[in-house]
């Protein structure tokens, strides 16, 4: 007995669109079952979860506040991926890209540089990030080492770097001896959207950010040759793309918008350099990316569903003792569902008998 | 194949009753019947989509049939898998080889057979199937050192030390050059008169005729006659196969005139892939108005002449290639198609087009570059659009839907909608590598029609196909390329099939011949 996946005639486009949603139930049963062989009650996890956050003015700030570095990276990483080609290093972009922010919100501590300091730290922080970036990209087009082992490798010595500038070079001497820097001057903080609002403009950098991917992805030569690139790479050497270039560009690009959303975190959000300026965005935003199928929209959308468990993970957490493991299983358990469904849209299981194969 | 007990059983070896099999809407197989008896060797003709495929694949155990049987010496029988089609006595040769490149023959074969079978004695039990049936083959030449012709030797081998009582070949000859089908011809015959019972699958009428006393036809699924193919003309089968009158290209007319739109001097160039061909100072001159055909088996450089014409590949030094006068050698293909170029490579799913790309997406392979579908960037998919339908409406192309993916049209059509693509922008040089493979009839004779329409109004082709009857159908003048060397282009009126077949196997430049 074996299973076997064999392509539909056709996709009917009801399931396309129904699928998400079915997988997102089969998601929540699973979850659910889960925390009751837990010894909790699935339906107060639930409302600890999903429905708790939603009707908490706090929550939900809170919760724009964790989708914006997801929904940045995400919508980054979706150029590479369309374009079959994997990064898995935004979490180490990322880091750079704070760092290199962080190095001239530092320079210009205590000085009275105007107001071009922030915009040139956001202009760093992308820099930092797509050079970064760059590096396993000019490794798989020069030497043709795989991309997805150099940006994963990369991340630990990005991490790294960070930890010794925290501890070393750029911690505070006044600092009774904690491993983080100065706090950031006002010239150098990115300001929140509105009044006395915990959401920064970050938000705002991820919003544009998704606008322009919605339209090079639909109307332009660059995002059609991402889809050809990914879909048939024969093809689109045939049409004349260079699949060096497309490979050097999307790592820049996702390099670049990670590294953009290591310095807003930094600046908007925490305020100061320190060891550690992630509970892994990076790579949760690869789970986004996918569960929005690398749809600009669904990117969106998928931000701030995995924020959601984010913040309820934490409720859960202190209301129900349940273990923070149990957000990320989640995570997975939804991710796999999603792609799951997706898969069955257009296969269907079939049981082949023994014998078959004698 | 050494089965002493062939008697003139009245039953045949195998019958195939009603078979139908079903893919959604589509069928496949429609209620086929066919029967063969041991020692005879029996056609399956058909054009590309007409249910050959499908038919032999359950009969070798790969699909399985929505309805009807298979009697096996009388028996019904179900073959759930090719290793029980083997355990019957099926043997399959298909068309696209199974082999380890790697691999000497000899482990090519052992790894097939089934059980434990020392290497040495494969080696002996080889040395004695290719003695009895003048297949040649040195066990420990490694297959990728071998010719299209040797590696089906293999493949046959393989099959003959099964002891087969029916053997199945797909579009065996297709790879082949005359000389060898000549041979494969003679092996099939002695097999057959010790009571193999052969399923010869193809489209070309005249090997069929003269190979086959019984021939099976098939169209859209179903049967449309079960005939003996001497007694009938070539047309007639033609006919049936197509279900019309196949009409032939009409050329005549070449005016080939002086002006030289494609000029490679002197073009080398190291392979790509490990067992690519290496280019060896190719010399080619196409002028404007006439239709230029390379010949030779596949595999012998057709690929890399393609990819370095077409600029997918450099070649190095900037005269090497020259379009309209101006040497390209070290520009890209967006720059070639610039100067005019245009270009049809063989695969038409993944290179050609993108499959699960719709038609009109497909057009921006080609067509960015001249700036017709997009400006500064962005696309004009309305544009695109109504190049796609001009296309299909002026090279009938079918399609299931308005804009359909590519992988959702037939071979055919989709071949007529990549040349289509790149006719329609009226290109100065036109590059095709096997413009109609895998193509039925009538695609075909649009095909060829579409290149010689577009010589003679003034551009200039370049053909490269292994089908020597469309090189002499529509070419002015021919080459034939043989491990990376081009010979001289002649007229097509001064060569004949066999001076093309020695050239082919590289005896009439009287070095690195393999033995025919």
């Amino acid at each position: 007995m074996r299973l076997e996946l064999v392509p539909r005639a056709s996709v009917s486009p009801v399931m396309r669109a129904v699928a998400p949603v079915l997988a997102f139930l089969t998601a929540f049963l699973i979850g659910g079952l889960v925390i009751w062989l837990l010894g909790r009650s699935p339906l107060a996890a639930f409302q600890v979860y999903v429905t708790g956050p939603l009707q908490d003015p706090w929550a939900l700030q809170e919760l724009v506040v964790k989708a914006t570095p997801l929904a940045l990276i995400a919508i980054g990483l979706s150029y590479c991926f369309r374009a079959n080609l994997w990064n898995i290093g935004a979490e180490g972009q990322y880091v750079i890209g704070a760092i290199f922010g962080s190095w001239l919100a530092l320079a210009t501590h205590g000085t009275e540089a105007g107001p071009w300091v922030l915009p040139a730290m956001m202009v760093l922080g992308l820099l930092g990030g797509a050079l970064y970036g760059l590096v396993p990209a000019f490794l798989k087009t020069r030497f043709g080492v795989n991309e997805i082992l150099t940006s994963l490798m990369l991340v630990y010595v990005a991490q790294l770097i960070l930890d010794y500038l925290a501890r070393g070079p750029w911690r505070d001497p006044k600092g009774f001896n904690f491993p983080q820097s100065v706090t950031f001057d006002p010239a150098a903080t990115l300001p929140p959207v509105m009044e006395a609002s915990r959401v920064h403009f970050g938000a705002v950098f991820a919003l544009v950010a998704i606008l322009v991917t919605a339209v090079v992805v639909a109307c332009t030569l660059f995002g059609y040759r991402l889809r050809l690139t990914g879909d048939a790479p024969r093809a689109a050497r045939f049409a004349g793309f260079s699949q060096k270039r497309t490979t050097l560009a999307v790592f820049a690009i996702s390099g670049g918008l990670a590294g953009l959303a290591g310095i807003s975190e930094v600046s908007g959000q925490i305020g100061q350099i320190q060891p550690s300026i992630s509970p892994g965005y990076g790579f949760t935003a690869i789970t986004v990316a996918f569960l929005g199928r690398l749809n600009p929209i669904g990117i969106l959308a998928a931000s701030l569903v995995v924020a959601l468990l984010f913040i309820g993970g934490e409720s859960a957490q202190i209301l129900l003792r349940l273990p923070l493991d149990l957000t990320n299983a989640f995570q997975g358990i939804l991710l796999l569902c999603v792609l799951g469904a997706d898969a069955l849209v257009s296969y269907r299981v079939r049981l082949v008998g023994r014998g078959a194969h004698a | 194949m050494k089965d002493s007990s062939v008697k003139a059983s009245p039953e045949p070896l195998v019958a195939l009753r009603g078979i139908t099999k079903r893919y959604g809407e589509l069928l496949a197989n429609d209620r086929i019947d066919l029967a063969i008896a041991p020692g005879e060797i029996h056609a399956l003709l058909g054009e590309n989509g007409a249910g050959k495929s499908t038919l032999v694949k359950i009969l070798y155990g790969v699909v399985e049939p929505s309805a009807g049987e298979i009697l096996w010496q009388g028996r019904p029988v179900a073959i759930a898998s090719p290793v029980a089609a083997r355990a019957l006595g099926l043997g399959m040769v298909f068309q696209h080889f199974s082999l380890f490149d790697e691999l000497t023959v000899a482990e090519n074969i052992a790894v097939a057979l089934s059980g434990d079978r020392s290497l040495r004695d494969v080696r002996a039990k080889l040395g004695e199937v290719s003695r009895a049936y003048g297949l040649a083959l040195e066990p420990d030449r490694a297959v990728w050192t071998l010719s299209a012709g040797e590696r089906q030797r293999i493949e046959i081998v393989r099959c003959l030390l099964q002891n087969p009582k029916l053997l199945i070949l797909d579009e065996p000859t297709s790879v082949l050059t005359p000389q060898e089908s000549d041979h494969l011809f003679a092996t099939l015959e002695k097999l057959a008169a010790e009571g193999c019972a052969i399923l010869f699958i193809s489209h070309k009428l005249e090997e069929v005729r003269r190979l086959c006393r019984s021939a099976t036809i098939l169209r859209g699924g179903r049967v449309v006659a079960t005939l003996d193919p001497r007694k009938r003309s070539a047309r007639e089968i033609a006919a049936l196969m197509v279900g019309a009158e196949v009409g032939e290209v009409k050329g005549g007319g070449a005016q080939a005139s002086s002006a030289e739109v494609l000029r490679v001097r002197g073009l080398t160039l190291a392979p790509a892939a490990v067992h690519g061909k290496t280019l060896n100072g190719i010399e080619l001159a196409v002028h404007a108005g006439e239709v230029v055909g390379i010949a030779g088996v596949a595999g012998n450089g057709q690929s890399e002449l393609f990819a370095s014409l077409s600029g997918e590949r450099l070649a190095g030094r900037a005269d090497a290639v020259a379009i309209n006068g101006k040497s390209c050698g070290l520009a890209g293909i967006d720059a070639r198609r610039r100067l005019g170029g245009a270009f049809v490579p063989e695969e038409r799913l993944g290179h050609a087009a993108a499959p699960t790309h719709s038609l009109s997406e497909n057009t921006l392979i080609s067509h960015h570059a001249g700036g017709t579908v997009g400006r500064a960037g962005f696309i004009a998919l309305d544009r695109a659009r109504r190049l796609a339908r001009d296309i299909i409406e002026s090279f009938d192309v079918r399609v299931p839907e308005a804009d359909p993916a590519a992988r959702k049209l037939s071979g055919g059509n989709l071949q007529k909608f990549v040349i289509g693509r790149e006719i329609i922008r009226q290109p100065k040089l036109l590059v095709v590598d096997q413009p109609t493979w895998g193509v039925d009839a009538g695609a075909a004779r649009l095909i060829r029609q579409a290149l010689v329409d577009l010589s003679r109004a003034g551009s200039a082709v370049l053909v490269i196909s292994q089908d020597l009857d469309e090189l002499f159908e529509i070419a002015d003048r021919i080459a034939v390329i043989h491990d990376g060397h081009l010979s001289p282009t002649r007229p097509t009126g001064k060569w004949t099939r066999e001076a093309i077949g020695l050239e082919m196997l590289g005896v009439a430049r009287g070095q690195g011949a393999h033995a025919a």
